[in-house]
């Protein structure tokens, strides 16, 4: 069964504002997690220097032995990546799902302060919803 | 000419009917009736924001969010009753209440109320019962701010409403935890005045 590991949400200056893991493989501690969406970050930033197309809007699917990365950069620089099992399927149409989620459960609360940490009890809700509904689809396979 | 055929062209907008029923299909004369829930959704969270600013505690905030619904309520009733009642006002409690309940439900949220019931403790106390508000719809509460309801706006409207047709009465907004349920419903209490008790009015 192919799975997710973890999802990350960055704001637009590399500081991570979400963060949830899923099942026990690849769990980070706090710090690491800050690490690792500070590095992300970076190196999104420093591919689109170093592409050799004009016009490259970053990595959006870095593919390692035992795990892989998506990444999806909405036009404001907020960055949603997941690290899931390597070939896992429409993990893209699952950052877009997320995408949709925030913009309606974190930019409509009147409570969330732009470029800080996410809590939101609707998020967090909708969110696994949509996490198990795709789980759902892909066991249905 | 062009563009008269079949649409009624009213003079005033006021005169325009509502879609009435479920079946209706939003026609053209009908779709400038209808707001996007994303645009009322971020002009809704900043007016909480902006009122946010300009008080000191939760409860001011509460009764700013509640004053600015008053003006709603009390604009709705007028118009309602011009659109929908021939100009004729309510004046029994039970007529009004359901009033609240249905047709200015209908209007402002597009549906008509999940429950009215009278209070069981009170003989004055009426709810307003709603499994998911409107306007709570994309508003997480923090843990910090304790017993705060947005619903303070619409409970506003429901006392605009009231009190405008004549029955003066307090009205608050509640989370009420439903079991099996991961969110709390919205309760809407209506405690009437003493004189409209008084009346024996309902």
């Amino acid at each position: 069964m192919a799975a997710i590991y973890s999802l990350y949400i960055i704001n637009k200056s590399g500081g991570l504002i979400f963060y949830k893991d899923y099942g026990s493989k690849g769990r980070m501690d706090t710090n690491d997690s800050l690490r690792v969406a500070s590095l992300w970050h970076s190196m999104h930033a420093i591919s689109q220097q170093l592409s050799p197309t004009t016009g490259c809007s970053g990595i959006e699917l870095l593919e390692a032995d035992t795990f892989d990365l998506h990444c999806f950069q909405s036009l404001t620089g907020t960055k949603f990546f997941v690290v899931c099992e390597p070939g896992t399927q429409h993990m893209e149409a699952l950052l877009k799902v997320v995408y949709e989620l925030y913009t309606d459960y974190v930019l409509k609360n009147p409570f969330y302060e732009m470029e800080m940490p996410i809590r939101c009890e609707l998020f967090d809700i909708n969110l696994t919803q949509a996490v198990q509904k795709d789980r759902v689809v892909l066991l249905g396979r | 000419m062009i563009g008269t055929g079949k649409i009624k062209q009213y003079a005033n907008v006021l005169d325009k009917p509502l879609g009435k029923g479920k079946q209706e299909v939003p026609s053209l004369s009908l779709a400038s009736l209808f707001v996007s829930l994303s645009a009322f959704a971020f002009l809704f969270s900043e007016l909480v924001q902006y009122n946010q600013t300009q008080v000191d505690n939760i409860s001011e905030l509460e009764t700013r969010l509640e004053d600015a619904g008053y003006a709603v309520g009390a604009r709705v009733l007028e118009l309602l009753c011009h659109r929908d009642k021939g100009n004729r006002r309510e004046t029994r409690l039970l007529g009004i209440l359901s009033f609240v309940h249905s047709t200015v439900w209908k209007v402002l949220f597009g549906k008509v109320a999940d429950s009215l019931e009278k209070g069981t403790e009170h003989e004055d106390e009426y709810m307003i019962s709603e499994k998911e508000l409107l306007v709570n719809r994309f508003i997480s509460i923090p843990k910090d701010m304790g017993t705060f309801h947005c619903g303070a706006f619409v409970a506003g409207i429901v006392k605009g409403v009231l009190e405008n047709a004549g029955f003066p009465a307090v009205v608050t907004a509640h989370f009420v935890p439903v079991e099996g349920q991961q969110r709390p419903r919205t309760t809407i209490l209506i405690k009437f005045a003493e004189e409209v008790v008084c009346l024996g009015v309902g």
